[in-house]
């Protein structure tokens, strides 16, 4: 039976392309259905049909899955090169155990990150500039005090062209829903972000969570230590790591501010505690003043 | 003691309960097993002016913990916004 989805047709797609690879039948069962994106797994076999408005046309996610494929202790990579499916882009991959919410592996993930990030940069690597969700988050963004607060807060962010570029490997957009655990260990899934830039924007997620208190600090401990005990480069070994973290980690508690108020609005629902604290550090963010 | 590296002489400085020696010559730091880890655990708690007032301090003085072992497990339910904050995009 099919589950309720938004693209029934696309699903069947997606479940005969899973049954082709799985090399057998089995229920298929939805495991992602929002922004476009629909996630279908059969058996061991994973479908994604991506984002309908990131399709690239250049070939660079041909090149992110062999670069993916390449670093098989890294990644869950993509079976075989993307296939094009009724207009949309779909990559087939192995299955993998997700983290579970009660025992986040931030110790492996940072050793996973330092791994990556120390990895020699191969040729053809797509170039990645400083992230663009932030903007177009905050462009979306309602009316509103909570939204106003998050708007007053991006406009303390430097202009993009003073980020600069150390050149590193980097997954660029890493984050616990992209940690899966397959046989003998973690990798990384998602490769759609994957290339060359400033490996420290695989730390601004967890950075930003622990500057706006939702985060532990005894986890972001663990994570920083275990990333620089691995000999991560992205931020240096000793001394404060926040001259290279601080504006990684408000751009990132922007974006997650912005995406909080638009949710919030679109449910209809007040902002939880943990949404309200990141709101509240975009607040301090404007108070503290000046551009970096 | 005399740098292994210059054979210049060493000393020791403290910093935040930890040893470092470091060479008078050539400059160079050394650590023993764990004290990289024991620092950063430390330099891991300060934040930027705008982040969140840190928890309050536990009663008993601050101790360096060496993590020799499995590494610490917290088991912290997450629930509603901050697990789609961990989760996702």
């Amino acid at each position: 039976m099919r589950p309720d989805t938004t693209q029934p047709e696309l699903f069947d797609r997606l479940a005969g392309i899973g049954r082709d690879h799985a090399a057998g039948p089995g229920e298929p069962k939805l495991l992602y259905d929002r922004h476009g994106v629909l996630v279908v797994r059969i058996g061991e076999i994973v479908v994604k049909a991506h984002q309908p408005d990131r399709a690239e046309t250049d070939g660079s996610l041909e090149r992110r899955v062999r670069i993916a494929q390449d670093l098989p202790e890294l990644f869950l990579a993509p079976l075989a090169p993307p296939l094009h499916v009724a207009g949309r882009t779909v990559t087939v991959t192995p299955y993998g155990e997700p983290a579970r919410p009660d025992a986040l592996p931030w110790v492996e993930s940072a050793r996973l990150l330092a791994r990556l990030h120390r990895s020699p940069v191969p040729d053809g690597a797509p170039p990645l500039g400083r992230p663009e969700r932030v903007a177009r988050q905050v462009s979306r963004l309602p009316g509103g005090p909570a939204a106003d607060v998050v708007r007053r807060a991006f406009a303390t962010l430097p202009p993009a062209a003073e980020f600069p570029h150390p050149g590193r490997l980097l997954h660029g957009d890493w984050h616990m829903g992209q940690m899966v655990r397959n046989g003998d260990g973690w990798r990384f899934i998602d490769i759609e972000d994957l290339g060359r830039g400033d490996p420290v924007w695989d730390l601004a997620r967890p950075a930003a969570l622990f500057t706006a208190g939702v985060l532990h600090p005894d986890d972001w401990a663990d994570f920083l230590t275990a990333y620089r005990a691995a000999g991560g480069p992205a931020v240096p070994a000793f001394g404060t790591p926040w001259t290279v973290l601080d504006v990684p980690a408000r751009t990132l508690v922007i974006q997650i501010a912005a995406t909080c108020v638009i949710s919030a609005r679109d449910a209809d629902r007040p902002l939880d505690p943990a949404e309200q604290a990141v709101i509240d550090t975009c607040g301090r963010i404007s108070r503290a003043g000046d551009p970096a | 003691m005399h740098c292994p590296k210059c054979r210049g002489v060493m000393r020791t400085y403290t910093r935040n309960g930890v040893h470092i020696e470091q060479c008078d010559n050539c400059r160079g730091i050394f650590l023993d097993y764990g004290e990289l880890e024991a620092l950063s655990r430390l330099e891991a708690q300060h934040a930027p002016g705008w982040a969140a007032p840190a928890p309050p301090p536990p009663a008993a003085p601050v101790q360096v913990h060496h993590h020799h072992g499995a590494p610490v497990h917290h088991h912290r339910p997450h629930h509603g916004g901050m697990f789609h904050m961990l989760f996702s995009t």
